[in-house]
C-alpha cells in the first residue's frame, strides 16, 4: 500500500518537475521583450503626436494608458479611437475629455509661402519632419505627410501657417449609410 | 452543347431590354461642346497634354498618363480645346473633376491612322502597346486599363478567355446590339486578345435573352475556335465571377482575380475597341450606349463620342422632362442616380435610364429586419447579407470584413428581395469605404510614425555626436592645459620662473621705495615751502603727467579692441539674428557686455583726457 502511494508521489513530483523545467524554459527562450500592449495601444493612436493629451507624443500616451491612464484624451482619433482603445482594454468606452480638445475634421498646415522667413522654427517644430525648407529659404509642408497636428503654427514668428480643413474631393469621397428609418406615415406626411 | 454549371443564388427581374432593342443603333453625332474627363479608367489622372486654344484632330491624344496605371484620352473629332476645367463628371457623389473641353470645329478630321494589316507578324509587346495607346479600359464599368489585364502573373496562365455578353442587367442592351451589329468586329477582336493570352479555350456567353446577338455571332464564329456558350437567364450571370462559374465550374477564390483560376473575362465593347484599335488603327473615342426609360420618346441605343453630354442625347432621343423623375447612370439594379444631366459620356458608360415615377418609385421606407433569410438564398456570393446588413448598421466593420464584406459584387440582388426593403448594398457600400478610409487611416498613421521615430533616432544621434565633441573639446583643452603645466614646471626646475619673479618683486620693491622716498621728499618740501600751492598741485602734476601719458596711450588701444570686438560681435548678431540661430539671446548678451565695456573705456579714456588737459592748462598757467 505504501509502495503504491509511494509510486504515486514520486510520478506527480517528478511531472510537476519535468513540466516546471519545460515552462521556465519556454519562459526564458521565448521571452517578449518590452510591453506588447504598448505596441497595441500606439497603433490604435492616430499618431499625429500632437501632444494634446498631455503627453510627450503618442507612444508615452499608449505607456500611460497602459498604467492605466484615462483612455478619452486624444482628439485627433476621437470616438472610433476611444471604441477601439475600449475593445482592446476591454474597458467602458468614455466620451471624448473636452479638457484636451475636441475631435475636427481632419486638417493639414499650409504654410502661405510669400509670407515665410525661413526661420526653420516650424522645421524643428514638426515632429514627423513634414516640412521641408533650409534657413532663409522658403518652407513648405509635404501635405501627404502632414498628420495636422498644429505644432508648427505657435512656433513660426510671422503667423503665416494655416490649418487648413481637408475637403473630401471625387478620389476621397464614401458613400454615406442610408437615411434614417422613416415609417410610411411620416412619408405620407412628409410629403403632401 | 457547352457544359454548363450554375451558381448559388440569383434573381429574375423583369428584362426591360425590349424597349430599346427596336431600332439599329444610331450615330449620335456631334455636340457642340465635348466634356472629357481626365480619369476615366481604374489608376492615376490623365495629364493634359496640349494647351488651351490649340487645336487637335480626331483621335489625337489631349491627355496621356506618364507615371502609373493608366490609359490616355483621345479627342473624340476635330476641334480647339476650349478650357481644362472642374466639371461634373458622372461619379454617385455628383462631384466635379478635371475635364478637359472641346469645341468641335464640325470637320471631324482624323489623325493620322496607322492600321496594321497582320498583327500576327507582330511582337505581342507591340499589340498590347497599341491598345493601351488606344486608351482602352474595360468598358463594362470598371475600366480597368486593358493591356494591364492582358498581362497576366507570369506565374498564371489564362487557360479560357471569356467574352462576356451575358448583359444580365434589365434595360441595359448596348453589348446585345453592339453584338448584333458589329459581330465581326467583336470576334476579330477576341482573336487579337488570345493571341495575346494564348488560352486553350476562348468562349463567348450570351444569354438565352438575346436571340438575335447569339445568331449574330455564331454566324461570325465560324471557321474559328471560339465557342458561343448560351447561358441561361438569370441576373447576375453576368457577374465576371458568375460568368466564370458557369462556363468553367471553377470559382474565383476570396479576393482573388479570375487569373488565378486561368481565366479571364473580356467585355464585348471591350472587344470591338481592340479590334478597331488594331486593324483600323483607331482609338476609342466612342461606344454605345443604351437610352432608355419611359420619359424617352424614341428609346434606343447610340454610339456617343465620349464626352458628349448626356442631356444631349436624351434630347435627341425624345425626352419628356415633365415624366422624368429619375436619371439613372447604369442598370437599375447597379448604376446610380446621376444629380444632373449635365455630364458626359465616359468609358464606361453603358446606360442611360431616364425613369418616370411609376417605373423607378422612390424606395418603399425601411422596415426592420425580419430575419427571413430571402437575401442569404438571393446572393450570388454566398455571403451572409442579413449578418453583414447587422454589423454594417453597427458600425462594426471588422466584423464585416470577417464575413468577407469585401467579396460583396453589389449586385443588389438581396435589396431587391428583402421583403423589409432595406438598402442592403447601401449599407455595403457604406460599410465598404469606411473600412477602405480606416484602412488608409491605418496605412498613415504608421507612416507617421515610422517617420516620428526616425525622427526621434536622428535628434538623439545629433545630441550624442554634439555630447562626444564637447568631450573631445574638454579632453584637448585639458591636454593642452596639463602641457603647459608641465612646461611651466620644467621652467621652475631650471629656476627661470623663480628669478623672473623675484626679479620682479624687486622691482615692485624698488618702485615702492622710489615713491616713498617722494612723498618724503615731497612733504619735506612743502614744510620748507608752506604757501606755496601751485607748486603743491605742479610737482604731482609732474608726476601725474609722467603716469598719464602712457595710461592714456593704453586707454586709447583698450578702446579700440573693446570697440573692434563690439563690431565683430554686433556682426555676429545680426547674422544670427537673420539665420534664428539658437544663440541669438547669448549674442545679444554678449555684445550688451562688450557695449558697456566700450563706454567704460571710453569714459575712462575721456577722464584721463580731461586730467591730462587740466594738467597742461595748469601747468601753462603755471
Amino acid at each position: 500500500m505504501w509502495t503504491s502511494f509511494l509510486i504515486a508521489v514520486v510520478v506527480l513530483l517528478a511531472l510537476a518537475l519535468v513540466f516546471g523545467g519545460l515552462l521556465g524554459f519556454a519562459a526564458e527562450r521565448f521571452r517578449v521583450e518590452g510591453n506588447p500592449l504598448v505596441d497595441q495601444i500606439d497603433s490604435l493612436l492616430p499618431q499625429t503626436q500632437c501632444g494634446q493629451c498631455g503627453f510627450p507624443g503618442c507612444r508615452p500616451y499608449a505607456e500611460a494608458i497602459a498604467h492605466g491612464e484615462a483612455i478619452n484624451k486624444c482628439p485627433p482619433g476621437g470616438e472610433s479611437t476611444i471604441k477601439a482603445l475600449a475593445d482592446l482594454l476591454d474597458v467602458e468606452p468614455q466620451p471624448l475629455d473636452a479638457e484636451h480638445g475636441v475631435e475636427q475634421a481632419k486638417r493639414v498646415a499650409v504654410i502661405r509661402e510669400d509670407e515665410c522667413i525661413g526661420c526653420t522654427k516650424c522645421i524643428q517644430a514638426c515632429p514627423v519632419d513634414a516640412i521641408l525648407g533650409a534657413a532663409k529659404h522658403m518652407h513648405t509642408v509635404i501635405e501627404s505627410e502632414c498628420t495636422g497636428c498644429d505644432l508648427c503654427v505657435e512656433p513660426c514668428p510671422v503667423d503665416c501657417i494655416d490649418m487648413v480643413t481637408l475637403e473630401p474631393d471625387i478620389r476621397t469621397w464614401t458613400w454615406t449609410p442610408p437615411k434614417p428609418n422613416l415609417i410610411a406615415t411620416d412619408r405620407q406626411g412628409a410629403s403632401t | 452543347m457547352t457544359q454548363l454549371w450554375n451558381f448559388a443564388g440569383g434573381i429574375h427581374p423583369p428584362e426591360n431590354k425590349h424597349q430599346s432593342t427596336t431600332r439599329p443603333i444610331q450615330q449620335a453625332g456631334i455636340p457642340e461642346r465635348l466634356v472629357l474627363p481626365l480619369q476615366q479608367h481604374i489608376g492615376e489622372p490623365a495629364e493634359v497634354a496640349v494647351n488651351v486654344g490649340d487645336r487637335v484632330l480626331k483621335g489625337q491624344v489631349v491627355a496621356d498618363v506618364t507615371s502609373g496605371m493608366g490609359v490616355p484620352v483621345h479627342a473624340p473629332t476635330s476641334g480647339t480645346i476650349e478650357a481644362v476645367e472642374q466639371l461634373p463628371v458622372p461619379h454617385p457623389s455628383g462631384m466635379a473633376d478635371w475635364c478637359v473641353v472641346l469645341k468641335p470645329d464640325g470637320e471631324d478630321q482624323w489623325t493620322e491612322l496607322s492600321p496594321i494589316s497582320d498583327y500576327k507578324l507582330m511582337d505581342r509587346e507591340q499589340v498590347l502597346q497599341i491598345i493601351r495607346n488606344a486608351g482602352i479600359a474595360g468598358m463594362g464599368g470598371a475600366g480597368f486599363p486593358t493591356d494591364i489585364k492582358l498581362r497576366p502573373p507570369r506565374d498564371r496562365k489564362v487557360e479560357t478567355l471569356i467574352l462576356n455578353g451575358a448583359e444580365c442587367e434589365p434595360y441595359i442592351t448596348a453589348d446585345d446590339m453592339t453584338m448584333r451589329e458589329h459581330a465581326a468586329e467583336v470576334v476579330s477582336g477576341m482573336q487579337v486578345m488570345a493571341w495575346i493570352l494564348r488560352p486553350a479555350r476562348c468562349v463567348i456567353g450570351i444569354e438565352d435573352n438575346k436571340p438575335d446577338a447569339i445568331a449574330a455571332m455564331q454566324a461570325a464564329v465560324q471557321g474559328t475556335q471560339i465557342e458561343i456558350a448560351v447561358i441561361p437567364t438569370k441576373y447576375p450571370s453576368g457577374g465576371e465571377k458568375q460568368l466564370i462559374e458557369i462556363l468553367t465550374g471553377l470559382e474565383v477564390p476570396s479576393g482573388g482575380i479570375p487569373a488565378d483560376v486561368g481565366v479571364m473575362c473580356q467585355n464585348i465593347g471591350t472587344s470591338l475597341a481592340v479590334s478597331r484599335a488594331v486593324f483600323e488603327g483607331k482609338p476609342l473615342i466612342s461606344r454605345v450606349v443604351t437610352l432608355t426609360g419611359e420619359a424617352l420618346q424614341q428609346p434606343g441605343n447610340v454610339e456617343a463620342l465620349i464626352g458628349t453630354p448626356i442631356s444631349y442625347l436624351l434630347a435627341q432621343a425624345g425626352l419628356h422632362p415633365e415624366q422624368l423623375n429619375r436619371l439613372v447612370l447604369g442598370g437599375p439594379m447597379m448604376g446610380y442616380t446621376l444629380h444632373s444631366d449635365d455630364v458626359p459620356v465616359v468609358k464606361t458608360s453603358n446606360c442611360v435610364i431616364a425613369a418616370t415615377a411609376e417605373e423607378l418609385p422612390a424606395p418603399p421606407p425601411e422596415q426592420p429586419c425580419i430575419r427571413c433569410g430571402q437575401c442569404a438564398l438571393a446572393c450570388p456570393m454566398e455571403l451572409l447579407p442579413q449578418q453583414l446588413f447587422w454589423y454594417a448598421k453597427a458600425a462594426e466593420f471588422e466584423k464585416a470584413e470577417h464575413l468577407n464584406l469585401f467579396d460583396c459584387i453589389e449586385c443588389g440582388a438581396c435589396s431587391y428581395v428583402c421583403p423589409s426593403s432595406i438598402p442592403l448594398v447601401q449599407y455595403y457600400r457604406y460599410a465598404k469605404g469606411e473600412t477602405r478610409q480606416q484602412r488608409a487611416e491605418q496605412l498613415k498613421s504608421d507612416h507617421a510614425r515610422e517617420r516620428f521615430e526616425a525622427r526621434q533616432a536622428r535628434l538623439e544621434r545629433e545630441q550624442q555626436e554634439k555630447e562626444q565633441r564637447r568631450k573631445e573639446r574638454a579632453k584637448a583643452a585639458a591636454e593642452a592645459q596639463a602641457k603647459k603645466q608641465a612646461e611651466a614646471e620644467q621652467a621652475a626646475q631650471q629656476g627661470e620662473a623663480v628669478d623672473d619673479r623675484a626679479a620682479k618683486a624687486a622691482l615692485v620693491q624698488q618702485a615702492l621705495e622710489r615713491k616713498k622716498a617722494k612723498a618724503a621728499n615731497k612733504t619735506a618740501e612743502a614744510a620748507a615751502t608752506a604757501p606755496a600751492p601751485s607748486q603743491e598741485t605742479a610737482s604731482p602734476d609732474t608726476t601725474g603727467e609722467d603716469q598719464a601719458l602712457p595710461d592714456i596711450e593704453a586707454l586709447e588701444k583698450q578702446l579700440m579692441q573693446a570697440q573692434g570686438k563690439l563690431d565683430t560681435m554686433q556682426g555676429m548678431l545680426e547674422e544670427a539674428r537673420a539665420q534664428q540661430a539658437d544663440n541669438v539671446d547669448k549674442l545679444e548678451r554678449a555684445v550688451a557686455k562688450n557695449h558697456d565695456r566700450v563706454q567704460r573705456a571710453e569714459q575712462a579714456l575721456a577722464d584721463a583726457r580731461n586730467v591730462l588737459a587740466e594738467q597742461t592748462s595748469s601747468a601753462a598757467s603755471e
